[in-house]
């Protein structure tokens, strides 16, 4: 029986290959074994393999081609077969990247094709690996937790397991999922280059560990490789004058302690001027998306907030219309429910821009990247005790911090980021404008 | 004396926890009043199965010896022997554990503990002698004891608990018991097993009020056929002492009165708190702990029985092992979730995971699978043809979440679904797996086979 060569999937994130180089010519009598071509993934360049002898009767797709998982590549014909009348190569596969449930039912076919892809550092492709191909051990997993990864699209052999004797259980696999989620969406998907190959890093010693990619490191991985290689960055940094809002903030803590009220954190005066200035400078505050920029009618004020295995940015929403003691409860709460993984999708999607703040780690200064479809990123640095020359030019102690922007120059220039700036150290140098 | 750990109760949760901190490489001082074991393996568990083994030979010999062919004239039993071997096996048993703590030089410390503060324990020797020891953690497992019925106080002749009631002598002609839980049920089986006229009275609509309905009505017809009186919905609302017994008093939809030579009291627990620190209890006395089994009180940690339900020798053992591997450890340790259930009457009863009613209260949509062992050839041979396997199975990914089983082994084919539940299996592994030929698991494999319309003998 004539038997149909389909691009494999070669990698669990693998939605479409490239075919480098058709390695037998049409004619060519084919073994067992025989490396038939060469085809690229997002990952790497691999040797398909032939799993049927035969004669390469047809080849339907040509060197450098890139095509979906799935789709016909080529036909083989067994001694004295000719090919079928029908023999055509599928052309409109659904172009959207399958999903993960299609993928498994798919199985089956994939277990009939007669080409699979001998790649060193990975076994032949199934829906979920049962081994952890580097290190060849047995990926344990219940039968129930397979089962809720196969219909999830959960990959089981980077997840930590819960159950006994560090079993991954189903409640392990939810919760993968409902991580991912939460990650996939706080940063959409606009464009999607094809990621360049990994170089391998070379072992150094016995003491070298390896850690598999959780859910939501592969996200960032993707994400934010996509925004630092996709988005035109540039930054800009300004030093401000913290002693006012230090001042400030210890007026208000003490009457806050007076009152049993909780203290403000120089955080919480940074995002409230991040929310006036991008009311203020409202091209700041916007998208670039595609043939349109979307300039937003509100701040969806995202702050970056460092979790165990990662990072999430949760959201406060119409931040612009929010007091400092608001914008500092919400933070507190979304911060302490992005800690405990129980963020919900409305609390860190759609943020319009983001704060990232590193100055209770005692950095200077720092450029961040963008979180797309953001346009626009604020870097915040510690306060920093030094010497500043004051308005009488006269040398004395003064506090400061550095605040940076990184912004998408398909969307804010030069001036428009200069100008979003300005407006934010106006705001926080004389802090009482804020709350007014 | 300083230890790393010093264990209040030698009990399943004491004696295991106090053992695995010494596996541990630690330092331990387990302190009981009493002898090793607890009460389960002087009062309770262990004791109760010899004298059921006993009724259950009588009962079979008695019943059922014809049908198996023996013939024999005047079949007796000796009372006192059979309490006799029944406290023989607690001796031995109690002997192991204390051999256990030698082995792993645990300090045995045969005295009445209190925890003044933090790290220091006082005990008080039967002979008045008093020490402090001190340890960095102390782990409380102190158990509970037989809830006492207001107005019915045991004394040990007409009012007895299940303490007195392995022991009595000579045997209670007639005997009311209050409370129809596991004990109360063994309790029941034993006695009319032996002749004793058996008045089961339960305040709640079934039997085994934890179990699976099902299982409970089949009990209830099993145990009514022997000859026990089975009155539930019943509440016990009057008692007294007569010159000769008890009399009882039990509204139900009518009111009735029982003479009896004596009452046993079966209507749960009441929690054994140590004398000192002031530990957060929950409402019904029993100690509270965090998600590391500790206490209120920092370095003060609890596991067993005293930490409240179920109050189950095994879980107290799993309670224990986990929270001596979280006091000296990072890792958090597990809480309880599934765990069996059993009770030693004939037929028995056992059962793992959600009954059809928790799991319907649960909203959560499962599938029945059930197989009597009247078409399971072994139990048919072994003339057990009473009861079945009922399994329940999530959908849609048929993960099994509750199993139950009524009939001859019950309690011994309850492992396999622990596992399976503990393990996340669903039925295809359940029904792949292979059962002995002929034994009374292939039923098991069958209730499987059942919920999913394969199987073969049904």
């Amino acid at each position: 029986m004539p038997i149909t060569i389909e691009m494999p999937k070669l990698s669990d994130t693998m939605t479409e290959g490239t075919l480098l180089r058709w390695v037998k010519k049409v004619g060519d009598n084919v073994a067992v074994g025989d490396v038939l071509a060469e085809v690229e993934t997002d990952k790497a360049t691999m040797e398909m393999e032939a799993f049927d002898e035969g004669t390469l009767s047809e080849v339907y797709v040509s060197d450098g081609q890139t095509v979906q998982v799935g789709q016909k590549l080529a036909l083989l014909l067994g001694a004295g077969e000719s090919k079928p009348a029908e023999s055509k190569p599928a052309e409109s596969k659904p172009s959207a990247p399958a999903s993960k449930q299609s993928d498994a039912q798919k199985k089956p076919d994939t277990e009939k094709k007669a080409a699979q892809t001998k790649q060193s550092e990975s076994p032949a492709p199934q829906p979920l690996k049962t081994a952890d191909a580097e290190s060849g051990q047995r990926v344990k997993a219940s039968p129930l937790a397979r089962k809720v990864a196969t219909e999830l699209g959960v990959q089981l052999d980077d997840l930590p397991g819960s159950g006994p004797g560090g079993r991954i259980i189903r409640d392990d696999v939810v919760s993968a999922h409902e991580n991912r989620a939460q990650t996939v969406s706080q940063a959409p998907k606009t464009a999607s280059p094809s990621a360049p190959a990994v170089v391998p890093p070379q072992p150094v010693s016995q003491q070298d560990v390896q850690i598999q990619l959780g859910g939501m490191r592969r996200t960032i991985a993707a994400r934010l490789l996509e925004a630092k290689t996709t988005i035109p960055h540039f930054y800009l940094q300004t030093e401000i004058d913290a002693e006012p809002l230090v001042q400030l903030r210890q007026q208000l803590n003490t009457a806050n302690e007076a009152a049993g009220l909780s203290k403000f954190t120089i955080n919480d005066f940074i995002l409230k001027a991040t929310a006036v200035a991008a009311s203020h400078v409202p091209k700041a505050n916007a998208s670039f998306a595609g043939d349109t920029i979307v300039q937003y009618g509100s701040v969806q004020l995202a702050c970056a907030v460092a979790i165990d295995d990662g990072l999430v940015t949760p959201v406060i929403r119409d931040a612009q219309t929010k007091t400092l003691s608001q914008i500092s409860a919400e933070v507190k709460d979304l911060a302490a429910k992005a800690r405990s993984k129980k963020l919900k999708p409305e609390q860190y999607q759609g943020g319009t821009i983001t704060v990232s703040n590193l100055g209770s780690y005692g950095v200077d200064q720092f450029f961040a990247i963008i979180n797309p479809p953001q346009s626009l990123i604020v870097s915040v640095g510690a306060i920093l005790k030094k010497p500043v020359v004051n308005a009488a030019g006269a040398i004395v102690p003064g506090q400061r911090i550095v605040l940076a922007l990184s912004c998408d120059h398909r969307v804010v220039d030069g001036a428009i980021g200069a100008q979003f700036l300005a407006e934010l150290k106006r705001l926080l140098e004389t802090p009482a404008l804020m709350l007014v | 004396m300083k230890c790393d750990l010093i264990v209040v109760g030698g009990g399943p949760a004491g004696y295991v926890g106090a053992i695995r901190a010494a596996q541990l490489g630690k330092r331990v001082a387990c302190i009981e009043k009493e002898r090793a074991g607890g009460t389960c393996l002087n009062w309770g568990c262990i004791p109760t199965k010899s004298l059921l083994r006993n009724a259950e030979l009588y009962h079979l010999l008695q019943h059922r010896a014809s049908d198996l062919g023996f013939r024999f004239d005047n079949l007796a039993y000796d009372w006192s022997k059979i309490i006799a071997r029944s406290r023989a096996v607690s001796d031995k048993l109690a002997s192991g554990v204390e051999f256990l703590f030698r082995k792993h030089k645990i300090d045995n410390i045969k005295a009445t503990a209190s925890i003044p503060e933090a790290g220091r324990v006082a005990c008080k020797g039967a002979d008045g002698k008093e020490q402090i020891l001190e340890a960095d953690s102390i782990l409380v497992a102190t158990g509970a004891t037989s809830r006492p019925m207001p107005g019915l106080p045991v004394n040990g002749k007409t009012v007895i608990d299940s303490h007195y009631a392995m022991i009595i002598d000579p045997q209670p002609k007639r005997l009311v018991i209050i409370g129809a839980g596991a004990i109360g049920v063994e309790f029941a089986y034993f006695f009319n097993a032996f002749g004793t006229e058996v008045t089961l009275v339960e305040m709640l609509p079934n039997v085994l009020p934890v179990e699976d309905t099902e299982i409970s009505v089949a009990l209830e017809r099993a145990l009514t056929k022997q000859g026990i009186k089975i009155l539930t919905n019943s509440k016990v609302t009057e008692t007294s002492t007569t010159k000769s017994g008890v009399r009882v008093t039990v509204e139900s939809k009518e009111k009735q009165t029982f003479e009896a030579d004596c009452a046993l009291v079966a209507i749960g627990v009441s929690p054994l708190v140590p004398a000192g620190v002031s530990l957060k209890l929950d409402p019904k006395g029993f100690i509270q702990i965090d998600d590391r089994y500790q206490t209120n009180v920092p370095g003060v940690y609890a596991a067993g029985d005293i930490i409240g339900p179920p109050w189950l020798a095994h879980v107290a053992m799993w309670e224990a092992i986990q929270a001596v591997n979280g006091i000296f450890s990072a890792a958090t340790p597990k809480r309880l979730k599934t765990f069996p259930g059993c009770t030693y009457c004939q037929p028995q009863v056992a059962s793992v995971g959600l009954t059809e009613r928790a799991a319907k209260d649960k909203g959560i949509k499962f599938k029945v699978g059930k197989f009597p062992f009247l078409a399971n050839g072994k139990a048919l041979a072994a003339g057990e043809p009473d009861g079945f396997v009922k399994l329940l199975f999530g959908e849609p990914h048929g993960e099994i979440i509750g199993a139950h089983i009524i009939g001859a082994e019950a309690t011994e084919l309850i492992a396999e679904l622990g596992l399976a539940i503990n393990l996340e299996a669903t039925h295809e592994e359940l029904e792949e797996t292979i059962h002995a030929h002929p034994t009374l698991s292939e039923a098991v494999h069958e209730a499987v086979g059942n919920a999913f319309g394969v199987a073969i003998h049904i």
